[in-house]
């Protein structure tokens, strides 16, 4: 079967930076191919050159046969060519069938649907499963998964011959990502190609039919899924044997240092009580939403709390951020983008932040002490940049959440409250983050361990809770659970309700 | 190889150059001067004229070096011109009723009185701001829009309505030739250069916020803090308490200018505050500084200061009536934004396409 998009000997430079190096791929109708790749491979330059935001330099492109030139994002989708982005990129004011509806011809915002295009809007939402929703109904008030199934529908209102998906479960819950993949072997059986590009290898595996792997802008392999094993892909993307994926740092669990006491704060977290010990990493696990984020803020004081109290060392610590840091916890923020690193500013400037007491005398700053310890901190973290005075907003994810980790590092906290600390970086360096969280186990430190990827969890901690509604349900070592009892407890309580 | 790193582009040569504020005020200096030998008087490129721009400017530079911070740390104080005439309207009353003729012996306590009462009123005025915004969180614009009509208002109360004329034995001659750009050498701090005390005074007082800026704890924490509060205050930073401090500080420098502001036109008149805030932020802006924070240069607010006030005399050189003076100067902020913006990726149509 000849495919229904071809992609021949692709390349793109950005001056002397070549972002995309002679990649061919080929998506058929009725299969969905994962398109796979760590962070900086050129995974997101290839979606924009495809929907037609990039023009290639150099290769052909076609679709169904004929050449395929898209001069805009408008012009691919007119072609048949829809993408869902990670961040969605709905207009929240608007009605669900305005934001369908939008970049249509012959529509716009706040005009008047024609009866059948009402009736299109109503079929491209029942598609994705939307009953329950109304067409009018204000869309910001609708949950990001439902947002993001109004993308896709608006998708399929444009008669999309092939959907292209960008990470798209990164910001979903587990109970609405199997939603998703229902949708989308829906879409498949309906003769449409799919190309998914995600992280979660699991992932791929649960949807894709067909592969495709891309390092440092070259292609470097494809075919059927099932004729590969998960090693085999890691060791393409990474262009290395990864004989390790979670290297474990042995370390001691000591005495209890962090004990924390029915803490509580509006919403959340409820009634948390904790106690955690010199050397330990404790994982917790929970679906999105049920308050394992909103506890770590509440440890470092970020947030209001109304009961409970928490002790260090047996000594009760003040409610408030600069007591916390100065008992030594260390927040490395969920949100790297927007709260964890400021992002216009240097390097120097993001590791110094808030650590300025050790190079300054008398309130004076030592600008050459600052700027040696920076590079330093580049060196041992092995941050890929071309100069410490270089914006952080340039970095890829991963080299952006080693600056956050090296800021904590740097403040020699001692108890890590690092929430998903691997969301969004690539294989090879959330090997080199599982293996720092070891060795500061093994250096005595405490840490906390957020994520929402379970394998993660069961692989570097010592103990593992289960949060949910804002409460922290069951806690057992870690080589107590599975993948699926976990799953069913952070489920539990919900169903309880 | 990172997808999000910066891409030089066609563009490289403009988003690269770091000197755009000084060379565009070389470039006015050399136009005005090229026009004025042509077409005008040829007094433009004179010791003199250059005396009376530097000092004009000075006047402007003072109140926005304290804009400055302000700027980098994220805020705005739209109060600062109005501020600015409540201390000098309060300085000037201070020297009218309440100090002795200069030259009686004890006047120099009354003298340090009064000067402390300007600086007293400008502080505070920076502080009711700074301690609002941090207190109540409300956005910097609207809470200096109101207390920009209360400053005002507070200057016409105290003003009663009118203009205050302190009698001139009252000032002491430091005081009296604070801006003084006459040929009397006697009458300049450094006697041989013949540079206003104004502009003496505006460069120190930049020298020294630019090394705070650059080299304190503080400096650094207002750049984080303009640059992106939550990461701030995840870090430690004490971003309300940091925050009022800017606004207090900035106080002082609204207080200097307004010594200065009185020191050049004697009197006190509390309306004439009206509009200078918007000739204080242009100056920060000319300057390279970003109205969304973290960004901003005292070199470069000097510099926009001085443009400012080159392109008016010039224009008065020129016979240009006040009118189109302002049409002109509205035109350069325009450019220079534009041309900030460029160097920083924007607008993002052109850049695409130039891609």
């Amino acid at each position: 079967m000849n495919p229904l998009l071809e992609v021949t000997g692709i390349s793109k430079r950005f001056g002397p930076t070549i972002a995309l190096e002679n990649v061919s791929l080929s998506a058929h109708a009725g299969r969905v191919l994962a398109l796979i790749g760590e962070n900086g491979a050129g995974k997101s330059t290839l979606l924009k050159t495809l929907s037609g935001a990039h023009r290639a330099d150099a290769g052909t492109m076609s679709l169904e046969g004929r050449p395929y030139r898209p001069s805009s994002p408008i012009d691919a989708r007119d072609s048949g060519v829809a993408i869902v982005y990670q961040e969605l990129t709905l207009a929240p004011d608007l009605s669900v069938e305005d934001n369908v509806m939008l970049g249509r011809t012959g529509t716009g915002a706040g005009t008047l649907l024609r009866s059948n295009q009402r009736a299109a809007v109503t079929e491209a939402l029942h598609r994705v499963g939307l009953h329950h929703v109304s067409p009018k109904a204000r869309t910001g008030d609708q949950s990001v998964a439902t947002q993001q199934l109004i993308e896709v529908a608006r998708a399929l209102i444009s008669d999309a011959k092939i959907i292209l998906f960008d990470e798209p479960t990164s910001s979903l819950p587990a109970a609405d990502v199997d939603r998703l993949f229902q949708i989308i072997d829906n879409l498949r059986s309906r003769g449409l190609a799919i190309i998914y590009i995600s992280h979660f290898l699991e992932e791929v595996r649960r949807v894709a039919d067909d592969y495709a792997v891309l390092r440092d802008g070259n292609s470097v392999g494809s075919g059927e899924l099932a004729s590969i094993t998960d090693d085999q892909i890691i060791s393409l993307m990474v262009g290395r044997d990864v004989d390790d994926l979670f290297p474990s740092v042995p370390h001691e669990i000591g005495e209890v240092r962090l004990e924390v006491e029915d803490l509580g704060a509006a919403p959340m977290p409820k009634d948390v009580s904790l106690s955690l010990r010199r050397g330990e990493i404790f994982g917790v696990a929970g679906l999105v939403g049920a308050g394992r984020t909103e506890l770590l803020r509440c440890l470092f004081a970020l947030e209001p709390t109304y009961a409970g109290h928490v002790r260090l060392d047996g000594r009760r610590l003040p409610h408030n951020v600069r007591g916390r840091r100065k008992a030594g916890f260390g927040l490395l923020s969920e949100d790297r983008k927007s709260e964890g690193l400021a992002q216009n500013l240097s390097i120097v400037e993001n590791l110094a932040m808030g650590n300025h007491d050790r190079y300054t005398t008398a309130g004076w700053i030592n600008l050459n002490a600052r700027l040696r310890d920076a590079r330093e901190w580049i060196k041992k973290v092995e941050i890929k940049a071309q100069d410490p005075g270089q914006s952080v907003s340039e970095l890829s994810g991963g080299n952006q959440q080693k600056v956050a980790i090296a800021r904590l590092l740097a403040q020699d906290a001692e108890i890590y409250l690092l929430d998903e600390p691997t969301k969004g970086i690539d294989v090879g360096t959330k090997a080199e983050i599982y293996r720092m969280m070891g060795e500061l186990a093994a250096d005595g430190k405490t840490v906390i361990f957020v994520s929402s990827y379970l394998p993660e969890l069961l692989a570097v901690c010592d103990r593992v809770g289960v949060m949910t509604r804002g409460r922290l349900a069951e806690t057992r070592d870690a080589d107590q659970w599975d993948e699926e009892e976990l799953m069913v407890a952070a489920l539990a309580a919900v169903e309880e309700r | 190889m990172t997808e999000n790193q910066t891409r030089p582009n066609k563009l490289h040569w403009l988003t690269s150059f770091r000197h755009g504020p000084t060379l565009a005020l070389l470039a006015i200096i050399a136009l005005f001067a090229l026009l004025d030998w042509q077409f005008g008087s040829g007094r433009f490129f004179s010791p003199r004229n250059a005396r009376v721009i530097v000092n004009s400017a000075a006047l402007i530079a003072v109140p926005a070096l304290g804009m400055t911070m302000i700027i980098i740390a994220g805020g705005i104080d739209l109060s600062a011109g109005t501020a600015l005439t409540l201390s000098g309207t309060a300085l000037a009353i201070a020297f009218r009723d309440y100090t002795i003729p200069a030259d009686q012996a004890g006047a120099a306590t009354w003298i340090a009185a009064a000067l402390a009462l300007g600086l007293g009123v400008g502080i505070l005025c920076g502080l009711v701001n700074g301690l609002i915004i941090s207190l109540t969180e409300m956005v910097p614009f609207i809470v200096t829009l109101g207390t920009m009509t209360i400053f005002l208002g507070l200057g016409q109360v105290i003003a009663d309505e009118s203009t205050v004329y302190p009698e001139s034995g009252h000032l002491p001659d430091w005081l009296r030739y604070l801006c003084y750009t006459g040929s009397n050498s006697d009458h300049y701090w450094l006697g041989f250069l013949h540079i206003p005390s104004s502009a003496l005074i505006a460069i120190v007082l930049g020298l020294l916020v630019a090394a705070v800026m650059h080299f304190t704890v503080f400096g650094r924490n207002v750049v984080a803090i303009g640059s992106n509060a939550s990461t701030a205050r995840l870090c430690g930073i004490r971003v309300g308490w940091t925050t009022a401090l800017v606004y207090a500080l900035a106080g002082i420098f609204v207080a200097v200018g307004a010594l200065l502001y009185f020191a050049n036109v004697k009197n006190g008149n509390p309306s004439d505050g009206t509009g200078k805030e918007l000739e204080i932020i242009a100056a920060v802006v000319l300057g390279g500084g970003s109205l969304s924070g973290g960004r901003g240069s005292v070199l470069g607010t000097i510099i926009g200061a001085l443009i400012i006030k080159t392109i008016s005399s010039g224009c008065t050189m020129l016979s240009i009536p006040n009118t189109y003076t302002h049409i002109i100067i509205g035109v350069i902020i325009i450019i220079a934004v534009l041309i900030d913006g460029l160097r920083n990726g924007a607008p993002k149509w052109l850049f695409d396409r130039l891609r």
